[in-house]
């Protein structure tokens, strides 16, 4: 009785029997992976120019050590070997934006190995990870290598934005060190990060390109954001949920992000800066948005947006951290069966009793 | 324009081919294969044996219960056997075989010249019994017993659903616009014997020209016709009544609880024959269409007919088929071959194309939540066909109200790991029901 033996063997001549419906819209997993594949690909050129070539290894490291380690544990535990779907390359991908641009060779195959045979391999397989594979891979290898996670490359690009110095030397692997924003903001103070990029505008202006230091992809919110719209328009995510989630950031670090010589006073944050700086644009419209790992009704993907801001503003102003997108997507991909279990829609029928004409 | 609150799909119609298209009445076939169940309940009962010669028109098999409706000939001929042959919903199963005699007799004084409006309730509910009509929309519940609700309840709406939602059908259709009058009129019966006086009739917004003729048929009448969006499933009955009257029928509960009836535009139709003109149930209008008809048209077909007799008067095909679905293709029963033969519920026959089958294999789950958002019963259907694929029937039904699911396959339409979903939920009801009636015989 199972469905898909119903399907093999038939010759055109032969009528098909299967169970209805006989039609089906367009949309595939295949197709959704690589369009949201697709939609990252412009932040990711952008890290080539930004960081150089040192970005492109990276990137390259990672996608193929996704896929290689996805196609081996499939051959090995003798299954349909699926890597064309597009999911591997796409976890290896997210993974390489989030991991500095500048890192030894073996630390994103480490990460493959973690995101795909443990986060993803271990729990059954694409549709069966309880928490996003490529978070799990860039979690590992930060607990694992502390100090090389947190050498971040400079931009080469100008501080006005000024590309041609950056072409002529993408092809070099010559690396410079420095601070990622964030970084700044936490061991100096919002003054000193100010002054880092010259003037307030400058500074947003270098987080809204991408100029700045970071993790590879995360940089250039722009070209983030216009990837996630066209998700958005697609269909494949909700708009809530990036909303949500940058707005919980936006409105808690304004309330509780601004410090004078020291003290907190309420209401003086920068939201701004914590809405497009960090991780917080990749992780919105990628992470939080990752269809396996978050729950299924928008009310709920909702309240997992809240829950990811909310904790992204803990680590970021009173952790450890200087950033905590990773964690709190981690986090909050743990609360989601949890949250799938007591948010569901309302059952048709279920209006008491009826009676009020139209 | 009225429209489903929540989810729905709306896949392209594909109306197009048969939409303009005037009726054509199919020449009676050689042979005919009439059913003897063609409605929900028990088959009925042949009173005619082989070699006996029969009228168009004339009962060839009764009711065993006062409940299951009778089935007539639906040509003059001779009854060459009773015997098992290919019945679109159940398999073989037994048919009185009809052997034409290309004259196509009425029975004699079988028609009679009647007005409803001197006739009685219980003599018109009579009337529709002894005339095999059951809900021509897909079901084929007996009309009868829809028109006799329990005393207690009290219906105040009647809902005639014109919406025909499922792609490329276009009989209900073509039915609003060839036969207005006798619609109108069966609407009026039925309102009389239900003893309500209001009534909607809904229609979806891409059958304008219906819309429009409706309209103004009833004017002077307190039939209000009413435009819909165009979106699947809002055919559905209990979909049809929560769009129009605001009312949603409880979880296993029946229309008439929230005091509406649902009737089709086809039994309508059937109606105000019967009453008026005593004729019975014994030909349809049935859309033949899909991309391999040469030529796709409605027809009036005899009950009986074989599907291959239908497709050969529309030119044959032209190119190899993949299914031919009984039905619409979102809800339709897929045919194991043309022999099967044309019911009191057949609304159309679709064929698909081999090239248009879905082959790609079903994967697992990736939680996308799309047949959460168009699921209109408010269900999860990702999780519910999870748990029939490891066994779990009994808790999809106590937990996940598997019972309440309506089968309109929106969640399938969607699903980007294409995992029949309707497909599990069936094999859980059925392995449920399974259960229950071992339980039953366990312990009597």
């Amino acid at each position: 009785m199972d469905p898909k033996d119903n399907k093999v063997n038939q010759t055109p001549e032969k009528l098909i029997v299967t169970s209805s419906p006989h039609v089906h819209d367009t949309e595939s997993v295949t197709k959704i992976m690589w369009i949201v594949n697709l939609t990252l690909l412009p932040a990711a050129v952008f890290s080539v120019i930004n960081f150089g070539l040192p970005a492109l290894v990276t990137m390259l490291l990672c996608i193929a050590g996704s896929v290689a380690f996805e196609a081996a544990i499939q051959y090995w535990r003798k299954k349909e070997i699926t890597v064309s779907d597009g999911s591997a390359v796409l976890t290896g991908l997210l993974m390489a934006m989030c991991l500095p641009p500048s890192i030894p060779w073996y630390i994103p195959l480490v990460g493959s190995f973690a995101a795909i045979g443990i986060a993803k391999h271990t729990m059954g397989g694409l549709g069966h990870n309880i928490f996003n594979p490529a978070h799990i891979g860039r979690a590992f290898v930060m607990a694992s290598y502390p100090v090389a996670m947190t050498t971040w490359a400079v931009t080469r690009i100008g501080k006005e934005g000024d590309f041609s110095g950056a072409m002529g030397k993408i092809a070099s692997l010559d690396v410079v060190t420095g601070a990622t924003p964030l970084g700044i903001l936490k061991q100096q103070g919002y003054q000193a990060l100010v002054d880092s990029f010259g003037s307030q505008a400058a500074m947003y202006k270098a987080l809204l390109i991408g100029n700045r230091g970071g993790s590879l992809g995360e940089t250039s919110a722009i070209l983030l954001i216009i990837g996630g719209l066209i998700l958005i328009a697609k269909k494949y995510i909700k708009w809530q949920v990036p909303v949500v989630m940058i707005g919980t950031v936006g409105i808690l670090t304004w309330i509780l992000g601004g410090k004078v010589d020291g003290k907190l006073v309420l209401f003086t944050g920068d939201p701004i800066l914590h809405m497009i700086s960090g991780g917080l644009i990749i992780g919105a419209f990628f992470m939080a948005t990752d269809m396996v790992t978050t729950p299924i009704t928008t009310k709920g993907q909702i309240i997992f947006a809240v829950g990811c801001g909310v904790i992204t503003v803990l680590i970021r102003l009173y952790g450890g951290y200087p950033e905590g997108v990773c964690y709190s997507i981690l986090l909050m991909n743990a609360v989601t069966p949890l949250i799938d279990r007591y948010v569901y829609p309302k059952k048709f029928g279920s209006i008491p009793e009826p009676a009020k004409r139209r | 324009m009225l429209k489903i609150k929540k989810g729905g799909v709306h896949p392209h119609d594909e109306k197009e081919s048969t939409e303009h298209k005037k009726i054509e009445t199919l020449p009676v076939p050689s042979k005919l294969f009439i059913p003897l169940r063609q409605h929900i309940g028990e088959p009925a009962v042949p009173v005619v044996k082989a070699g006996d010669m029969v009228k168009k028109g004339q009962v060839i098999a009764e009711s065993p219960d006062g409940r299951a409706t009778p089935v007539h000939s639906s040509t003059s001929g001779k009854v060459a056997e009773i015997g098992n042959y290919m019945h679109p919903l159940y398999g073989l199963s037994p048919c009185v075989v009809v052997e034409s005699d290309g004259l196509d007799e009425w029975q004699e004084n079988l028609l009679a010249e009647r007005n409803w409006e001197t006739l009685s309730n219980a003599e018109m509910i009579d009337i529709i019994f002894k005339n095999g009509i059951v809900g021509m929309g897909g079901a084929g519940f007996p009309t009868h017993i829809k028109l006799s609700p329990p005393k207690d309840k009290n219906i105040d709406t009647l809902i005639v659903n014109g919406a025909e939602c499922e792609p490329y059908l276009t009989s209900d259709y073509r039915m609003m616009i060839e036969f207005p009058d006798e619609i109108i009129k069966g609407t009026l019966i039925t309102m009389k014997i239900l003893n309500v006086q209001t009534c909607y009739i809904g229609i979806e917004h891409n059958k304008p020209d219906a819309i429009k003729l409706m309209t103004e048929k009833c004017k002077g009448t307190s039939i209000q016709i009413v435009e819909l969006e165009t979106r699947y499933p809002q055919g559905a009955e209990k979909m049809m009544i929560k769009v129009i009257t605001g009312r949603e029928v409880p979880s296993g509960k029946l229309p008439m609880d929230v005091g509406c009836a649902v009737q089709n535009i086809g039994t309508l139709k059937a109606i105000t024959e019967a009453v008026e003109k005593n004729i019975p149930l014994i030909e349809r209008v049935v859309t033949v269409a899909g991309k391999t008809v040469k030529d796709p048209k409605n027809l009036m077909v005899k009950l009986g007919t074989p599907f291959k007799e239908m497709f050969e008067y529309c030119g044959g095909f032209i190119a190899p088929n993949g299914k031919i679905i009984m039905g619409g293709p979102m809800m339709g029963m897929a045919q194991v071959n043309l022999e099967s033969v044309v019911i009191k519920a057949a609304s159309g026959i679709v064929s698909i194309a081999d090239n248009d089958v879905d082959y790609q294999p079903e994967k697992a789950c990736i939680r996308c939540g799309r047949c959460v958002e168009v699921c209109t019963m408010g269900l999860r259907p990702n999780i519910l066909s999870i748990l029939s694929e490891k066994g779990q029937h009994q808790t999809a039904q106590t937990d996940y109200d598997l019972m309440d699911c309506v089968e309109c396959g929106c969640c399938y339409y969607v699903c980007p790991s294409r995992r029949n979903i309707v497909h599990y939920i069936r094999q859980s009801k059925a392995k449920n029901a399974m259960l229950r009636a071992a339980a039953k015989t366990g312990s009597k």
